[in-house]
């Protein structure tokens, strides 16, 4: 197995403040690998380091075998490129952003033509060629911005937070094509996520982030699996809870995350456990209502985070869950600071590890 | 009636082609064009590290062009009267009463608008757009072309504004330029004189001249601009 980079004993200060410890990590060819941790753990800081928009303050980076050195690092850039978190687009046609790169490495009119019209084709935006790049939906954007790092067919393309600022539907379409380039093109991704349930189904390796040090680094089964403890220690991962669990008569579990607070699995486990639950399967509501749902929370709303379409909410039950609802809804139902609301999602949506 | 008569005659001089309204004009086109040229070629570059980096300092350096945009056109112009004069610093250079010394004065009045507006401009862009040049495979040069694209109107608007400026100012042409007949006269100088002289038709077809040059300009941008974004 070849790795396309490597990080050595990588340190990066910014102004006295630590963002990278000590980080050694390695990248194989064809992988996907996914930095998983809380905001401000400084993944998006190790993707830049990848992408050589950022020099370490100490330590040594590896690409295809060979060390980058700092008058390399200009021209290393054009072998691996990254996707920002909130989409940056030229003031221009969806055909100019996806050209940029192309245009600057001087290619062929017609070939630039071709590979604009088969990138866009891979992030299903076929003929959106002409259309005013800013004129487009959020998750548009954010195609249009995957297509224009695809398009430079990079040996290394470096994803931070891809799906952090979509609706859930437009979320699965980007991982579905996440996950289709690096099948069909054998492109070696890395991405930055917060997301558990993104980090489990997506990656083949993952890797743990906390304050600037990566802790575990393993296939979704060892991390989800045997390394519960240390996701555990991950309190600032949205909605990861560690407790007892035990078998009921009828089959699910329970467990008991503390400060009075039962969640009801439907798969069967017993002993310490993690559990999580992805902020999109949480229902909220602001009255109790009847429903198949086996989880039923009465909370107020502690934090209100606008993403654009879609609103993030933190809401205290006993302990914080973040719950995912459209703009629209929010506006709908009024909800405020302190609102009282109640919270019910699916026995099925809790995953054990 | 002195006056409509004035406006007529004015009329009849501007539609005639009058070779010395002709002259002037160009003169004054030729002399404010060439110092909003000098003035970009030296203002975007200092538009584009003030916009982009950050500096001690850096507040004091806006404030001094924000505060350079309203000087007196006759303040600075005394001062150039002064640096280009037989006994000045630059006396030997025999610029006095020259074209080119219009437009180094012109030049120096104008970049603190290019500069202020086009800081603006820049600030405004994306901050994440030249790292995103640079990921795409953009040389530090490339990069900062790009950024200077996203802000591509407000440095129109800079650049126009500028000249607007140049053209219609009358401090600095008259006291380094002198409005000597046939070398240094322009739109404004000469207007400012010919009227002192009782030569009103001459100074009514001239000032025409300039409202419509100034108009005819800043709305041609204006509508170039508004086709550029609907064309997008």
């Amino acid at each position: 197995m070849n790795w396309i980079a490597e990080l050595k004993d990588i340190t990066k200060t910014f102004n006295g403040i630590t963002a990278l410890d000590n980080v050694n990590l390695q990248i194989r060819e064809g992988e996907i690998l996914a930095l998983l941790g809380p905001n401000g753990s400084g993944k998006t800081t190790l993707l830049k380091i990848l992408a050589f928009l950022e020099k370490p303050s100490k330590g040594e980076v590896y690409f295809c075998g060979r060390k980058v050195t700092e008058k390399d690092m200009k021209q290393m850039r054009r072998e691996s490129t990254m996707v920002f978190q909130r989409t940056a687009l030229f003031n221009t046609t969806v055909y100019g952003n996806v050209a940029y790169g192309l245009k600057v490495r001087r290619l062929t009119k017609n070939r630039i033509d071709a590979d604009v019209r088969k990138a866009l084709k891979l992030v299903k935006l076929e003929g959106f060629e002409k259309r005013f790049a800013k004129e487009l939906s959020g998750g548009e954007q954010q195609r249009v911005a995957l297509a224009r790092a695809l398009v430079l067919n990079t040996k290394l393309i470096l994803l931070d937070e891809p799906t952090a600022n979509l609706d859930p539907k437009t979320a699965l379409i980007m991982e579905e094509i996440i996950s289709e380039v690096n099948r069909e093109l054998k492109t070696t991704i890395a991405m930055a996520t917060h997301n558990m349930f993104q980090a489990k189904n997506l990656p083949h390796r993952i890797a743990l982030i906390n304050n600037g040090k990566i802790s575990e680094v393993g296939t979704p089964t060892e991390i989800f699996g045997s390394l519960s403890k240390t996701l555990a220690s991950f309190a600032a991962v949205e909605n990861t809870f560690s407790g007892n669990a035990k078998v009921m008569e009828n089959g699910t579990t329970l467990v008991d995350i503390g400060n009075g607070v039962q969640i009801e699995a439907s798969v069967q486990s017993s002993g310490e456990v993690s559990v999580f639950i992805s902020p999109e399967d949480i229902i909220l509501s602001k009255s109790r209502f009847a429903s198949s749902a086996r989880n039923l929370f009465k909370g107020k709303i502690i934090e209100i985070s606008d993403l654009g379409s879609v609103v993030r909410l933190e809401v205290d039950v006993g302990k914080p869950f973040t719950v995912q609802i459209t703009k629209r809804s929010f506006k709908e139902m009024e909800l405020n600071l302190n609102s009282e609301v109640y919270l019910a999602f699916k026995a099925s949506s809790v995953q054990v590890v | 009636m002195e006056i409509l008569d004035g406006i007529v005659k004015a009329f009849q001089l501007i539609i005639s082609g009058d070779p010395r309204v002709f002259e002037i004009t160009l003169r004054s086109l030729f002399v404010s064009s060439a110092a909003t040229l000098f003035a970009v070629l030296w203002g975007i570059p200092m538009a584009l590290f003030l916009g982009t980096k950050n500096f001690r300092g850096k507040f004091f350096v806006k404030g001094f062009f924000n505060t350079m945009i309203g000087i007196p056109t006759v303040g600075l112009g005394l001062i150039l009267f002064l640096i280009f004069s037989k006994a000045g610093p630059f006396g030997m250079l025999r610029l006095l009463y020259t074209p080119a010394a219009i437009i180094i004065g012109e030049a120096i009045l104008i970049l603190p608008i290019i500069v202020s507006f086009a800081t603006t401009a820049i600030e405004s862009v994306d901050p994440e757009i030249m790292s995103l040049a640079k990921t795409l495979g953009a040389s530090d040069d490339q990069a900062s072309f790009a950024v200077l694209k996203e802000a591509l109107n407000g440095i129109v608007i800079a650049g126009v504004a500028s000249f607007n400026r140049a053209i219609a100012e009358l401090g600095i042409a008259l006291m380094v330029g002198g409005n000597i007949a046939g070398w240094t006269e322009v739109l404004t100088t000469t207007i400012s004189n010919e009227t002192a002289k009782g030569n009103i038709e001459l100074s009514i077809a001239l000032g025409i001249t300039l409202l419509i040059l100034v108009f005819g300009i800043t709305l041609a941008t204006m509508a170039i601009s508004t086709l550029r974004r609907r064309r997008k």
